[in-house]
Order: C-alpha cells, then structure tokens, then sequence
C-alpha cells in the first residue's frame, strides 16, 4: 500500500515519517514513535485505554487514522511530566491509590488532563460524567474520582500561587 | 506480634512500613508514567505478527482450507492448519481439566470463533489481511446450544474425537455429550432429612454465563532460538511456571530451555490461567520460522473465545423448622462447560470448590451433584475474580436463605443469625467436609446491621409498600457469605499432578536491601508493595529497600500463580516462613558479634538486644554484612532462604454485604442508594490496597449482576461480544461504596492472613438480586434471573402489575 508522509508533533517532539494511510494512530505511537503508554483495550473505542490529547481534545486513538493528525499537536502519557516532576493528575492517582493493573492509567491520566482545563473545580458527580469514557476493571473508579479531585485542587493551589506571586 | 507503645520504637516500627501500613504502591511510578511493560509492549528484532481464522459457525465439517490467495499477499510468511501442526502432535492439547481441546479446529469446528488457522506476516496489517484472504468451506452441522438438550438420546454428537471413550478425566460418562458427574455430601443422609423436614422450599437459579473481560486482552510473544534450543515465550498468564511446564511436555523442549516470562499484566480475573491455542501457535510459529512471533487478541476473540465463567442452572432445596432452623441442603447442578473441558480447577475437583455452598451456616446434611456436559460453545468455566466456582456456591445458598426466609416470613437478617455457625463451633467441619478455619459471624452482622440501621430500613420499606402512588420499588439485600480460597493443601489439590504449594525466596544483600522472589504474579494486586511489607514486619528491613519479582520462570522459585485468592494465603505464608528461616539465622550472626548465647538475645523491630542491656544490640543492617564477612563458625556464609509452603487448610475469609435499592416503577431502572461491605480477611497487610481490592471487586460483582451476560442464538451466534454489548460499568453506573471491616485472623496461617481480592465480587453478586428480589418479596416473587438490566426488571414490574 502507498504510504503518505506525515508531520505531527507528538510530546513536543516534531516526527515525521511515511505512513500506510490505513495505519491507526494508536499503532503509530506505540510501533512508529515507541510510545507505548496508550494502551489497545478494544478496538471499538469504548474502553478509552488508548486515550491520547490531540490539538487540545481527547481522543480515542485507536479509531483514528495516524494520517488524521497532519499538522497536529499530540499529546500521551509520557508528556504529562515535566522532567522529573509529576504532573499534578500522576501525583493524584499515585497519592489516592487510582490505579491497580496500571492498563487504563495512561489513558484516564491524558482523559483527567485535558478534563480539568475543561472544569477546573469539578463536582465528584462532574468527574464521573467527564472520565466516563474511559473503563477500568480494577478500582471500582471511587479512587479514581478521588485522584481527579487531588489533581484539581492541586492544580487550583499553584494557579493561586502563580497569581499571588504576579501580585 | 504486639504492636509498641514507646514512640521511639513506634517511630521504627513505622520507619520499616511493614504490615498494617497503608505503604503507596511500589509499582505505580512505571504506570502513571506510561512505562508499563506490558506483553504488546515488547518488540524483538525481527519479530513477525500472527492472526487467527475463525469460525463463523457453531458446528460444521471443515471441508477444504485454501491457503494460496492469502500467500500471495505481501508481508504475508506463513498459513498454519491443525494439518501442519499434525506432525508434531500439536493440533490437540491436554486441557487443566483432563479432556483435551484442539489448538486448531480438527476436520470439526465446535463452537463459534474457533481457531481453524493461523496467518503469520511481518506486521499485524499484513496478518490480518491474510486471515482474510484464506479460504474455509464448511459443512453446517446441526448445533447444541441448549446444555439440557445436549443429553437427549438423539441429540448431535458434538465431539467425535471421543468416540467409544466412556470414561472420562471424573468418571464414568453416561452420554456422548456427558462430561462428568460429582458429587460431594451425604446423599442418603440427607435425603433423609429432606423425607422428614416440616418445612421444604425448591427454586431453580440459573447463574448465566459471563466473561472476565480483563482490560488487557490475552497474548503472548514467542521467541525460539535454534542455536541456543531455547524457547523464551512473553505472556500474559496468572500460572507462568504452570505454562513452562505444560510447554515442555508439548514440545520436549526440556523445561530448564523454556523461559516464561509474565510481563506487567493488564488485569486477569481468571482470564488468564488457561492455555489458549494462540499461544500453542505463536510458539509453533516461532520454533518453525526461526523469528519471534507476537500473538495478541482483540476484545472480539476475548469475549468470544477465551474463558468464560459460570453457566451453571442449579437447583437449590432446603429443609427447615417451622422456626427456620436449616436442617438439610440438596443441589443439583447442570453445568454448560461448552465443547472442551477447559475448566481452570485443582484436578481433582471438577466443579472446583463448589461444595462450600453451605455457606456461612450449620448445616448437619447436605448433598450436591454437578453434571458437565457439552455444547457448542467456547470452552472455559473459569473463576472469574473468585475461588474455583466459590461465587456459584454463595450465589445458590445465599438465594435459597432468602427464599426460605420469605416462605416462614422471617426476616432475612434474623434468619442468618439463627443458623450462623457460631464463633465457638470453629474450627468447624461443615457437611460437605471443609474445615472452616475461623469466623465470627454475629458481630459482623450486627456491626452492618447497626450502620445501616436496618430497622428504620424496613419501616421506610413498609411504608411505601403501603402507598400505591410511590414511584419506587424499595430492596434491601442481605448476604453473609463464607469463601474457600487459597489453593491448595497438595493433599487435596494439584494442577496436572503439581501440588497447588507456592514459595518464595528471599536474598538479604550484604549492605541490608534484599530482594524475594516469589512463584505468583501481579495482575494489579500490588505483591511488590505488600509482599515487601511482610518482609519488613518478619525481618525489620525497610520495606522500601526490598525488591520484589515475579513472574520470570528462569529467576523466580516454582509456584502456581495468582488466582483463587491464593497469593496472600499461600505465597504470603511461604514469604513470612522464608524471613523466619533469615531470622533464625541473622539471631545465630547476632549471637556471634554480641558474644553471648541465642537465648539472652531479644527481637526488637529492627534489631537483636542484649537482654537486660538496651546498649548491647546488632540491627539486621549490622547482621547482614557481618553475615557476608564475619559470620560464626560452622554457619555458611550469606543470608538467604527459600520456603516452598503446603498450607494445611484453606483458608475462609467472610463477609456481610446490605445493600439498599430504588427501583423505578415506569422503567425499570435500578438506583443503588446505598451498599455497605463489611469484609473479614483476617490479618491485613495493607488497608490502602485491600480497600481498593474490595472497590474493584464490588464493581465487577455489580456488573455481573446487573448487567453482564453471554446470550446465544439458536445456531450458535454469541449475540455480543463487543464492548458495546457486554456491559462493563463506567463510573457514572458504579455505586459509591462503603467499606468495614472485623478482623478473625486465620489460627493455621504464619501471619493469619486470608486473603481478600475475590470476596467482593463473591459477596456482592447475590446481594444485588437480594435487593432487586427484595423488592418484589411483598408480591411473592422468589427469583429473577441475572442480569438485573432495567429492560428485565421492568418485565418484572409488568408481570407482577406494578409498573407505571
């Protein structure tokens, strides 16, 4: 099959590389970009373990084409730290005890990412509604919840912070 | 142990983060990372991709395989039948059950999505592209879906490669569709009871057929080096060293040339102990093309083709005292085993451990009788997130209690008090033979009973029974379920002839970090964190600087793996007897630099004392480098040990359940306003993690009975398989959960753990259609068939005239 070149910028790192038009993205990450974080959990995209954050949106990247994301700013689980500090969505799910197999983690952590820009202070019930895209079998999810509300107030703490500092 | 009361030793002891520490997880920095290694995640040089062919039908002849369309396809290296495989011996294999399945269909398929060939290509596009390509022309063959029917005189014989055979793996098979027939329990005696008994009650429960769903699918990658003859084989199993040896055995390849290899694995919950033709063919491929080979499943041949659970139709009786006094319990089960006899039970037991289906309760008689037979379709009968067929077991005597209860009108939790087995009677030896270590069972019925406060409970229910005009049906469910896990004493349980013992072996590096070993594997249970913990507690090493592996057969001692609630009860146990031989041997090198005698030495946290001297001691830091460089006369050097444990018993952790429902009378629709688990699993090693193991298994259980189901069609057509069909919850069904505890040590058990992951889903299950039940009591309603999905429940309103 012919293959089309794509330019993409995944974790801030441009790639660019000739793909089979067919190629999913998830299979592009994790074979063509050796980001194995995203996880394939059932082709169908209802369980959201192959989650990844594309141009400011989550995506289920195992029912989107690599080719789709032409000119696009990707985002996976490997980016969410910056170096060797903790994105405050890790830090919430380590903390609170969100994850067991670890299979889902890298999706619900990308899933909690961009919900929090969406809700910054998000109510137990609007967490639910909002990462329930994405499955787990493991935690029975109330750690979960409690791992997104970690990460909120975090994430509202240093906001304030930044402001009090500008002030 | 006794826990320190001074705050300098409190502050040591809590330094090691040993047992009772809610200690965060060792593991979780590799996830919330995206650094898992997963098997889908390996990737060896040259590594080729296989796909499966699969039946669309249930039953049928295999006519012709044309391979040739699909060779012609680029990237495409290899198609593999059951007559390629043949030479080798390797298109059947032995099942865990004694019956054998075919690794690729035989000149028959036998149920629907049956492997019947393999396509090997250099990437997994070209793989699939081949599968399609490859040609299959079928012969229909009438199919048996129904396991009732599967017995008729005349019906299809579905597995002709037994033909002749009436002896199987259990016993005389009566029927060319008969599998096996057990039985366990005094028949005579109980029937006896039954002729007598003022008060009988009988219903029918059938416990449908589900599926474990893991959120990782199931795969391997295989990888054969000729030059070396070694066969490393990457997989996502629950039983790895059980893998090395039935590989082995398959290809004679002796055991110490194969290396098996459980990566992180994404989930199990039963779905993974089986041996699954994928696998067999991935190997095969490998071995015969001379490259890796990666096998990895999709959730369509997840759902459709490896284990399943259940399908047990149970019929239940008990008899009783006008009073409600349990006098006798007879069962009789039919139990659909589908067209191979797949089961994952210790052999001996093929109706694993179904016979705890007394339950929590006294019972002087009891009989039950389990029929297998087969039909088409897939094979397995696993035990989803519980011991051997225990969630089967609580399943029927918890309904039967609630059945009994409603036919006196007695209340349910008043009931279950009065036939508990009391705190005195244990060690106690129920009718059908199990040795219930301990239970005290009245104070956790009471502790939820009182938390809920049941009585205004059943007032407020009483109430809105009284007004027509509610809108709402109100349940209360209740359970007091006992399990049996922790596999096995080898006395009574092996897999393929192997003891169901497990071990560990621990290293204490000469600097006083150490590293164990253990023969199960972490599918999300946290072992690296918790089994370090038992080793901080019995050794005084900080839990932080031990490191635990499994999973890897060339470095870790031979176990059977985690399933059945054993890890804690069985390598828990090997753990802690390990550290004691350590410790056994770090109070000789103590003894030795103190100069003194073993006796005047006392164990304290972290350390030996002189006694009677506080300013005389050796820390385990301080043994363990004198025991590389000085240890004393006549004692080898280092400080090792390795504990194979047999347990004596099983072990009986038990649990309360109350759950509270508002069911929607114009839809059908299940509110859960309330569930409150109350677990006992003896010694808790991490409260942290055993809340989450019960969170995750309550979630599982309100699937199962809520909305988890495998329905078939007439010819055989799994009528869902997707997840877009089968019903895993995400977290806006999910009820909010609430947890507490009692704590009953086990009196057998090094540490009196017994082990907790699967009573929640054990427990939970029946307490959903007590609820659910409950609230059609009051219109006579005994019995509704899971799942409880509001389509149903709704057809219950209709039937009992109360939707609106």
């Amino acid at each position: 099959m012919p293959k089309k070149l794509l330019t993409t910028k995944v974790n801030g790192r441009t790639i660019e590389k000739a793909v089979e038009p067919r190629t999913l993205l998830i299979h592009f990450l994790r074979e063509d970009c050796q980001l194995t974080g995203a996880h394939i959990g059932c082709d169908t995209s209802h369980c959201g373990a192959c989650t990844v954050d594309i141009d400011g949106r989550s995506v289920k990247s195992c029912t989107h084409l690599a080719v789709q994301c032409e000119g696009s700013k990707i985002l996976t689980v490997e980016g969410l730290a910056n170096g060797a500090v903790l994105h405050a969505v890790q830090e919430g799910f380590y903390k609170e005890h969100g994850l067991q197999c670890g299979f889902c983690t890298p999706g619900m952590l990308v899933r909690a990412y961009r919900f929090l820009q969406e809700n910054p202070s998000p109510t137990e019930a609007e967490v639910r509604l909002g990462m329930s895209g994405n499955l787990c079998r493991c935690t029975g999810y109330q750690n979960i919840v409690k791992a997104v509300l970690h990460a909120a107030a975090k994430l509202q703490q240093t906001q304030t912070q930044k402001q009090t500092e500008a002030v | 142990m006794n826990a320190p009361t001074d705050p300098k030793l409190l502050e040591r002891s809590a330094a090691l983060q040993g047992m009772g520490d809610s200690r965060l997880r060792k593991e979780d920095a590799r996830f919330i990372q995206g650094k898992g290694n997963y098997v889908d995640d390996i990737k060896l040089p040259g590594m080729l991709h296989m796909d499966i062919v699969r039946s669309p039908l249930a039953h049928a002849r295999i006519k012709r395989i044309d391979k040739s369309e699909a060779l012609k396809l680029p990237g495409v290296i290899a198609v593999l039948t059951a007559e390629d495989l043949k030479p080798l011996k390797l298109h059947w294999m032995p099942t865990l059950a004694g019956d054998v399945a075919a690794v690729l269909a035989d000149e028959k398929v036998h149920f629907q999505m049956q492997e019947v060939a393999v396509v090997i290509a250099e990437d997994r596009y070209a793989a699939a592209d081949g599968v399609e390509a490859v040609q299959v022309e079928y012969e229909e063959l009438p199919p048996v879906i129904d396991p009732f029917a599967a017995l008729a005189p005349d019906a299809p014989v579905l597995r002709e490669d037994l033909a002749g055979k009436t002896e199987g793996a259990h016993g005389k098979r009566e029927h060319h569709n008969h599998i096996f027939t057990w039985e366990a329990g005094d028949k005579a005696a109980t029937d006896a009871v039954f002729d007598k008994a003022p008060v009988t009650v009988a219903e029918h429960i059938f416990y449908p057929r589900v599926h474990p769903c893991p959120l990782e699918t199931c795969g391997c990658v295989a990888s054969f080096d000729a030059v070396r003859g070694e066969l490393t084989t990457y997989i996502t199993s629950q039983a790895p060293h059980v893998v090395r040896t039935v590989v082995s055995l398959l290809s004679g390849i002796p055991e110490s040339k194969v290396r098996i290899i459980s990566p992180d694995i994404g989930g199990g919950f039963g779905n993974k102990v089986g041996i699954y033709p994928g696998y067999v063919c991935a190997i095969v491929a490998s071995i015969v093309l001379g490259k890796p080979v990666k096998w990895v499943e999709d959730r369509v041949e997840n759902i459709s083709t490896t284990a399943f659970a259940r399908d047990y139709h149970m019929d239940g009786e008990l008899a009783a005292t006008p009073d409600g006094r349990i006098l006798g319990l007879r069962v009789n089960v039919l139990a659909d085993h589908g067209a191979f006899d797949a089961c994952a039970d210790p052999t001996k037991y093929p109706a694993g451990m179904f016979h705890i289906c007394s339950g929590s309760y006294d019972i002087a008689a009891a009989y039950c009788n389990v029929k297998g037979v087969y039909t088409n379709k897939a094979p397995g009968g696993v035990a989803y997130r519980c011991s051997f067929r225990v969630t089967e077991a609580v399943y029927l005597i918890e309904r039967m209690v609630d059945v009994l209860a409603q036919k006196l009108n007695i209340d349910k939790a008043e009931i279950r008090a009065k036939n508990f087995i009391r705190r005195e009677q244990f060690p106690y030896r129920s009718a059908f033979g199990f040795e219930y270590d301990s239970g005290d069972y009245h104070t956790g019925l009471k502790k939820v009973l009182d938390a809920c406060d049941y009585p205004t409970l059943r007032q407020e229910q009483a109430a809105k029974r009284a007004d027509p005009s509610c809108p709402t049906l109100m349940g209360i469910g209740l359970v007091s379920f006992t399990e049996v896990v922790g596999a096995g004493p080898s006395k009574m349980c092996d897999i393929l002839g192997v003891g169901m013992f497990d071990s560990c072996e621990i290293r204490i590096h000469p600097t006083g970090s150490a590293i164990a070993r253990m023969g199960t594997i972490t599918q999300g249970q946290g072992h690296q964190t918790t089994y370090a913990q038992i080793i901080a507690t019995e050794l005084g090493i900080p839990s932080e600087v031990i490191q635990v592996e499994e999973g890897d057969t060339s470095t870790a001692p031979y176990g059977l793996g985690t399933y059945g609630s054993r890890s804690t009860p069985v390598a828990g146990a090997a753990i802690a007897l390990a550290a004691r031989k350590i410790h056994a041997k770090a109070r000789k090198v103590a003894a030795h630099l103190l100069e003194v005698g073993e006796g005047d030495l006392d164990w304290e946290i972290d350390r030996f004392k002189v006694k009677g001297d506080e300013s005389r001691f050796k820390t385990m830091k301080d043994i363990s480098w004198a025991a590389y460089h000085q240890p004393p006369d006549g004692l080898e050097p280092g400080l090792e040990a390795v504990h194979y444990y047999d347990p004596p018993n099983f072990t009986f952790p038990f649990g309360i359940y109350l759950c509270v429902v508002d069911i929607d009378r114009a839809t059908g629709e299940t509110k859960i306003r309330r569930f409150y688990a109350l677990d006992d699993c003896g010694t808790r090693i991490n409260p942290m993690i055993i809340e989450g193991q019960i969170h995750g298994g309550l979630t599982e259980g309100f699937a199962v009975a809520m909305g988890q189901q495998m329905p078939f069609d007439a010819q055989g057509n799994l009528l869902g398989n997707t997840l877009m069909d089968y019903f895993l919850p995400t977290a806006v069904e999910t009820p909010h959960w609430e947890t507490d505890h009692t704590v009953t040590p086990s009196p057998h058990h090094p540490i009196g753990a017994k082990g907790v992951a699967e009573s929640p889903h054990v427990g939970s299950i029946p307490t959903f259609t007590s609820a659910i039940v409950d609230a059609f009591a009051h219109l006579g309603v005994t019995q509704m068939t899971m799942p409880h999905n509001s389509f149903r429940v709704w057809q219950q309103l209709k039937q009992s005239g109360v939707a609106l």
